[in-house]
């Protein structure tokens, strides 16, 4: 067993979970594959969609990942900056719109 | 950013078997990963022969203004090997003959060969169908001596194919050199000046892109809108089509895999790309390339590792198509670079 959790070599192994799952592992990557071809939006778009993602889900699999698929679309550096400030921005919105719920509830329980 | 060569900084990579020695041993040593032989012998493409020629490809000499990062050559200011004027007529004479339709001039900086204007204008009279010169751009601005370059491509109908790694100042000059952008741009508007890159002009105009570190390139088509666009908002430039071209683990661009601890994840990213139908068109398989001192190679790749093609004909000046064409193709680790993804050769994908 690996001394720590993440192991970056483990993301060229991610094929392999379905060898322990074949229908599963299968259908999701056809799927995964599906999902980030040209389509209504560009290959391009969907690679900084992930990008973002990736951060907010802090997966750095993903995010190594897709910072390579990233270069290898020609995206920028800024481009790719701006995606995870999309992605944080959405995180802490996400925090802070339960603000509203915390003042309703502030207000409901004050006299 | 290196002001050298490997060869003059006395780098141990300038050393051909030392290269050999990386891509043969390590994690293919090791059965980590299958080595190329054993990759295309799985569809049967081993050994790899040749089809019909068609790119005879000239390198010039390895001189260059320019000392990039990746380069596969190790070309540089400092580097002294040059064709000369008497192997120039041993090619001459093979141009006259070919059955290709494509003469490819590269180097180094091809235009830095003293004799480069006379092999033009004697080579453009053997009116070979596609007469392609790989010039890196900033040489038409290096020197008042090349200012005139767009001019006498033009004057020849010569197919200019320039290097251009992004259409972003930032990148490029990472890994050409500080202000090769700038020169780059001007270069690339002199030559749409004169008729080059034109929407419906004859004078083609191809742009090649290189990734500017440890991955590989993306969709050729997908880059060739973004590049277009991006030059035309912004220098108003406009060129034909941009060939994608993936960077082989040689020389500079090995150096730089191994000095930046990639190199193992290059290599199980390229064969992991490996696509079998890229194997079918590599350019081994139609091109010819020819060294400054008139050996014979499958390609531009093994000129530089000095694996000379596995016939009796080695030399140009005992050139025979035929015998030639009847031999195996050499191949090493360094080959996964033209079968990752869409495939890569001199001219873009091919898969």
């Amino acid at each position: 067993m690996a001394k720590s959790y993440y192991d970056p070599a483990d993301l060229r192994k991610f094929g392999k979970i379905t060898e322990w799952s074949e229908e599963l592992g299968t259908k999701f990557f056809d799927y995964y594959g599906k999902v980030f071809e040209e389509g209504a939006l560009s290959a391009r778009e969907k690679s900084l969609i992930a990008l973002a993602v990736a951060h907010v889900v802090k997966c750095p699999y993903c995010i190594d990942a897709y910072t390579k698929d990233g270069l290898q679309k020609g995206i920028t550096k800024e481009e790719m900056m701006e995606a995870v400030h999309a992605g944080a921005a959405i995180e802490s919105g996400a925090t802070l719109v339960h603000g509203v719920q915390m003042m309703n509830k502030y207000d409901k329980l004050s006299m | 950013m290196a002001t050298k060569s490997l060869k003059a900084r006395h780098n141990g990579l300038a050393e051909k078997n030392e290269q050999l020695k990386i891509l043969n041993g390590g994690v293919f040593e090791e059965g980590e990963l299958p080595y190329f032989k054993d990759k295309i012998a799985l569809t049967g493409h081993y050994p790899l022969r040749p089809k019909k020629l068609e790119i005879f490809q000239i390198n010039l000499g390895y001189m260059c203004n320019q000392v990039c990062e990746h380069c596969h050559v190790d070309a540089g200011p400092d580097r002294k090997e040059i064709m000369t004027r008497e192997t120039m007529q041993y090619c001459l004479e093979v141009i006259r003959n070919t059955g290709a339709h494509t003469l490819d001039l590269t180097g180094g900086a091809p235009e830095m060969n003293p004799d480069f204007r006379w092999f033009v204008e004697e080579a453009a009279k053997a009116g070979i169908q596609d007469f392609i010169v790989r010039s890196n751009l900033t040489i038409i601005r290096a020197n008042k001596k090349y200012h005139d370059l767009p001019e006498f491509f033009k004057k020849h109908n010569v197919h200019v194919v320039s290097s251009m790694p992004h259409y972003t100042r930032g990148k490029t000059d990472k890994q050409r050199g500080d202000g090769v952008f700038d020169k780059s741009i001007k270069a690339l508007q002199e030559l749409n000046a004169v008729g080059y890159g034109l929407p419906d002009s004859e004078l083609k105009l191809d742009l090649v892109y290189n990734p500017s570190g440890a991955f590989l390139p993306g969709d050729q088509v997908a880059m060739e809108k973004d590049f277009k666009k991006a030059l035309k908002e912004d220098f108003d430039i406009q060129f034909h089509h941009l060939f994608a071209i993936t960077n082989l683990p040689i020389s500079r661009f090995l150096d730089y895999l191994i000095a930046t601890d990639n190199y193992e994840d290059y290599m199980y990213a390229l064969v992991e790309a490996y696509n079998p139908s890229a194997v079918e068109n590599v350019m081994c398989t139609n091109t010819i390339s020819v060294s400054w001192d008139g050996w014979l190679y499958d390609c531009d790749f093994n000129q530089m590792l000095e694996l000379k093609v596995d016939s009796k004909i080695k030399h140009i000046k005992d050139y025979n198509e035929d015998i030639l064409n009847d031999r195996d193709i050499i191949i090493s680790q360094h080959c996964y670079g033209c079968t990752a993804g869409a495939g890569s050769s001199c001219q873009g994908t091919v898969a």
